[in-house]
């Protein structure tokens, strides 16, 4: 049982999610730079935060232009399990792999700072471990962070329980004040079809030691490496 | 032989920078203004192997693929001989 962490030019965020993997999760994991295309050994990969290739042209614009990627799509294609942070949601979405897009914050402010997010559903890979309904306390920072869809694809998402995290009050409302960058419906996360692929752009991986201000990210990862250990 | 591509979000999409230039012009005493929408333009120099109805082809492919992104942006391609 292996993580991959993707390393794009410009990524950022890449040995803060390999920490969490092999010190809070305890588990092998690997960086694997973008002109790789042999995933066979992983079965979760990770795509960081951080500004590939300068988020030239729009972000995540470029990387899925990557040699990775097209191994990355067949990976989730075969069921195994793709984990987008921030920029690695932005290269998601551009890559198709998650329908919508992240367009500018709605105030044109890069924001770094705690959030809170709600999860929405406990039937996903990533949130198993948690109950619908609870409240993460964890950091966002970006500035291409507004989620938007037309009319079907959100009712789609809708439809198959597929938004994964939106943003909330501490006490777990769901308000317009509590969005922090314009996102439809407040939406700060969402998983595919299959549920195994899934993007976000708050950063669990900052959040998973309490010297950090916040250990809500880790029953994230460790809901996905339980479903990782019984899937393999 | 020069390919010009402009890429533009699409009605609907808020353009928050776009905003925030009508403001400041507005600030400025620009006056008359009813919306600001920024987008992309984009200069290809081609070199000429390929005739105008192909360049067309292959620019407009490159911007639907790769210059716009078709969930929030139109584009549009002018072939210059």
């Amino acid at each position: 049982m292996k993580f991959g962490v993707i390393v794009f030019p410009g990524s950022n965020c890449d040995h803060d999610a390999y920490h969490v993997i092999s010190k809070h999760v305890g588990l092998p994991v690997d960086f694997v730079w973008h002109r790789e295309t042999d995933l066979s050994t992983y079965d979760a990969v990770i795509l960081p935060g951080g500004f590939s290739y300068g988020d030239y042209l729009r972000a995540g614009a470029l990387a899925r232009f990557s040699p990775v990627m097209n191994s990355v799509k067949k990976f989730a294609e075969s069921g195994r399990f793709v984990l987008g942070i921030c920029n690695g949601f932005q290269i998601l979405c551009e890559a198709g792999l998650l329908p919508g897009a992240l367009i500018r914050n709605r105030d044109l402010h890069f924001i770094c700072e705690h959030i809170h997010v709600r999860v929405e559903t406990s039937d996903s890979p990533y949130t198993n471990e948690l109950t619908t309904g609870t409240v993460l306390r964890i950091p966002i920072a970006h500035a291409e962070g507004n989620y938007i869809c037309d009319d079907n694809t959100l009712a789609e998402l809708q439809r198959e329980d597929r938004i994964v995290f939106r943003y909330c009050e501490p006490d777990g409302a769901v308000t317009d004040t509590a969005n922090p960058n314009g996102s439809r419906v407040n939406i700060a996360g969402i998983c595919s079809r299959e549920r195994n692929v899934l993007g976000l752009m708050p950063h669990p991986e900052r959040a998973c030691e309490d010297l950090l201000g916040s250990s809500d990210g880790r029953d994230i990862f460790s809901s996905l490496a339980a479903t990782v250990a019984a899937a393999v | 032989m020069k390919a010009k591509v402009y890429v533009n979000l699409k009605s609907g999409v808020l353009d928050p920078q776009g905003k925030a230039i009508q403001h400041s012009v507005e600030l400025l005493g620009f006056s008359g203004i009813s919306d600001v929408r920024q987008g992309k333009y984009f200069e290809i120099a081609l070199d000429g192997s390929l005739d105008q109805q192909r360049a067309l082809e292959s620019v407009e492919k490159m911007a639907r693929e790769v210059l716009s992104n078709p969930i929030i942006e139109d584009y549009r391609v002018e072939i210059e001989a």
